[in-house]
């Protein structure tokens, strides 16, 4: 594949509660920033991931395009899944060689609205959704079929967050992704534009799977998707010192590292993770930020990120990043 | 534009006011079955799947596509799901086309859907974002003063929207798919409806439509059966608040089909193409499109519809399916678009197939007149 790599990463300084600010407000600040660390004002193609059910409204992605100022017109496109999908669609479009930047966008405030209870809105609305399973329940589920250390896994991501700047201030730990209002964004280059820069975090490999909707029909101790993407993209071919992972209940990072395959000493969620910080449609975008963040500045060689959509772990996307194509 | 990619099955529902004998899986599975059987292939032929609908609300499903992957095959696949407003179906068809055009896989499954019965759209169209306000009813209430503005810059004379939805509905009852197949349709029926959006009348504006569209894509080394061949495809966006911007003739529409022709060499879009699937879901739209998609001159774009140009018998026929006005899934109307453009140069459209074609556009549009998406398939390998 072309060789395609993260030159720029920023997100928000996330919240617990709404700040005023609407979506748009929101980017501007993240947009203005990657940038300037990219030093690109325009873009070959831009797609973002955001989350209509959020906001309560139809339409969320439309007034975002005012804070990118999307003039002269642009080349762009949008998927209603976190942000790291629309990572894959830019990756995707960088492949065919005839653009060689990208901007990849989202942002949520789940603060606007009961998040556990819309959640059980993305259920099959004729057989899953009338049992009223909040995400909690079904995460449950989940966390009751895994053997996991989850206060461990709370604490050590409580810990870890002390040192991220962008993460909520949690007074003790905690096994559930807090409620977060945030946004992130990520510029992509190909090609010429690959020749200039010597900080990048370089693609490797990018994949992500799919499992049935129906918990009954998986194995919910296991990610079968999550391996399946893991191994597409490449994972296994060499050491992971640093994993970001897509965990928003503790016991999923327990079914994550042994999906992924990740050796023993492998840092997972250095930043916190999304125990520390969740602001829903950026969390995924953000795992991909952060390992690029941690290639980018000599802290890992090689890293893995992880996102992930739809109830109890069903769609997986793994990423492996590096300093060389 | 990268690999070369071709459509090589189309699968469409019959589109109705109401589905009650399907779930909304059910609707798209029968979509994806049909693409499937026309490709000669099974769900295990295919490598990704891409979903595109329009908002959420519609149905009252977040992010549906979750619930969707079992009936469609997707399950140990990647699964995308597409959201860019009314141009979501043609949006959906290019990211299908981009995993192809990137080498990234050989057969793409694209469904488009919206089962418009499960709720009411006007009124989802209607809420807003918390600290903003709704300043309109539905669509028509937002385009309906464009199209006011659109007379008064041409001067076209009051029936021209009459001949529009005339010609689209004659045009749906060769269609079996069509939503609306009204027998005896002419002039005077149109001219008999209420005024719903001065000057839009009832039989001037689309259906709300149960229904879904598929389409299989491949890469040149898996094709099968009859192709038609992705010779351009883009994209355009623009914000909708931005002051001066012109809602009657958008540029985004204007960037995306010089884009379109660019990549497909084409110079003269009423010479060099043989029939258009355009998004006119208000019948005054096709004399604003010809004109901002380049078939004729500022301000002329109503003589040629009252001329019979987009006519099924005309020089450059426009919408031989019946369009967005006989038939409206909102999510998949663009990808009927899309899907219509390849029937037509596979020759495969029945009783409203244009004789000859070889060369089709496939246009959609979606949010304020702000979100374009485009393609051109013809019956020669690019």
């Amino acid at each position: 594949m072309r060789p395609v790599a993260v030159a720029a990463f920023a997100q928000t300084t996330h919240t617990d509660h709404d700040t005023g600010l609407a979506e748009a407000e929101l980017i501007l600040p993240v947009i203005r920033a990657v940038r300037e660390q990219s030093g690109l004002t325009e873009f070959g193609f831009t797609c973002s991931g955001s989350c209509d059910y959020l906001a309560g409204a139809p339409f969320s992605f439309v007034s975002a395009l005012d804070a990118l100022g999307a003039w002269p017109p642009i080349q762009e496109s949008h998927v209603e899944m976190d942000a790291a999908f629309a990572l894959y669609e830019a990756w995707v479009r960088l492949q065919h060689g005839d653009v060689d930047s990208a901007l990849v966008y989202g942002f949520g405030k789940s603060s606007m609205g009961d998040l556990r209870e819309i959640m059980t809105l993305q259920l099959d609305p004729y057989y899953l959704a009338p049992l009223g399973l909040d995400q909690l329940s079904y995460a449950g589920l989940q966390g009751a079929s895994v053997k996991s250390d989850t206060a461990s896994i709370a604490r050590r991501s409580w810990e870890s967050a002390q040192t991220n700047p962008y993460a909520l201030k949690l007074p003790e730990p905690v096994e559930t992704a807090p409620i977060t209002d945030g946004a992130a964004a990520i510029v992509l280059v190909a090609g010429d534009l690959l020749r200039d820069r010597t900080n990048l975090a370089y693609i490797n490999g990018i994949a992500h799977r799919i499992d049935p909707h129906y918990p009954g029909m998986r194995d919910l101790a296991r990610s079968a998707s999550a391996a399946a993407a893991a191994t597409a993209a490449g994972v296994g071919e060499g050491p992971v010192d640093v994993a970001e992972l897509h965990v928003q209940f503790a016991h999923e990072e327990t079914i994550l590292a042994e999906a992924l395959g990740l050796p023993g000493d492998t840092v997972i969620n250095p930043s916190g993770g999304p125990l520390a910080a969740n602001p829903v449609m950026a969390t995924g975008l953000i795992r991909i930020g952060e390992a690029a963040a941690r290639v980018m500045d000599g802290t890992a060689h090689r890293a893995v990120a992880h996102a992930t959509s739809g109830p109890c772990l069903q769609h997986n996307l793994v990423a492996v990043l590096s300093r060389e194509s | 534009m990268g690999n070369r990619c071709a459509v090589i099955g189309v699968g469409q529902t019959h589109y109705t006011t109401r589905r009650r004998d399907v779930s909304m899986a059910g609707l798209v599975r029968e979509a994806a079955l049909r693409a499937l059987e026309d490709a000669g292939l099974t769900f295990a032929d295919i490598d990704a799947v891409v979903v595109g609908k329009a908002p959420d609300l519609f149905e009252g499903v977040m992010m549906p596509e979750a619930y969707l992957a079992d009936a469609l095959g997707a399950a140990g696949k990647p699964m995308t799901r597409v959201h860019t407003a009314g141009s979501v179906g043609g949006s959906t068809a290019l990211v299908g086309a981009s995993l192809i055009q990137g080498g990234v896989h050989d057969r793409v499954l694209v469904v488009a859907y919206e089962k418009q019965s499960e709720s009411n759209a006007t009124w989802a169209l209607t809420t807003h974002l918390p600290f903003t306000s709704s300043l309109v009813v539905g669509a028509g209430g937002y385009f309906a003063p464009h199209i006011r503005e659109y007379m008064r810059r041409s001067g076209a004379p009051d029936h021209i929207g009459t001949l529009v939805a005339v010609k689209d509905r004659l045009n749906a009852v060769k269609n079996p798919y069509a939503h609306l197949r009204i027998p005896g349709i002419d002039r005077a029926m149109v001219e008999s409806t209420p005024m719903l959006w001065e000057p839009i009348r009832y039989l001037e504006t689309c259906p709300s439509s149960d229904g879904a569209c598929a389409i299989v894509l491949s890469s040149e080394r898996a094709v099968t059966g009859t192709p038609a061949w992705v010779h351009g495809g883009a994209m355009r966006s623009e914000p909708i608040f931005r002051a001066g911007r012109d809602t009657v003739s958008p540029q985004a529409g204007i960037d995306c089909a010089a884009d379109v022709y660019r990549q497909a060499g084409v110079t003269d879009p009423r010479r060099d193409l043989d029939v258009a699937e355009v998004y006119v879901p208000f019948s005054w739209y096709e004399p604003m499109w010809l004109e901002n998609l380049g078939f004729c001159g500022v301000n002329e774009g109503w003589k040629l519809t009252e001329a019979g140009a987009t006519a099924l018998d005309g020089d450059i026929p426009w919408n031989a399916s019946g369009g967005v006005l006989s038939s409206n899934p909102i999510g998949a109307s663009g990808l009927i678009r899309f899907a219509e453009a390849a029937l037509q140069v596979r020759g495969m459209a029945g009783e409203h197939q244009v004789e000859g074609a070889r060369r089709a556009l496939g246009h959609a549009y979606g949010g304020g007149a702000q979100f374009f998406a485009m393609w051109i398939v013809g019956a020669e390998k690019p």
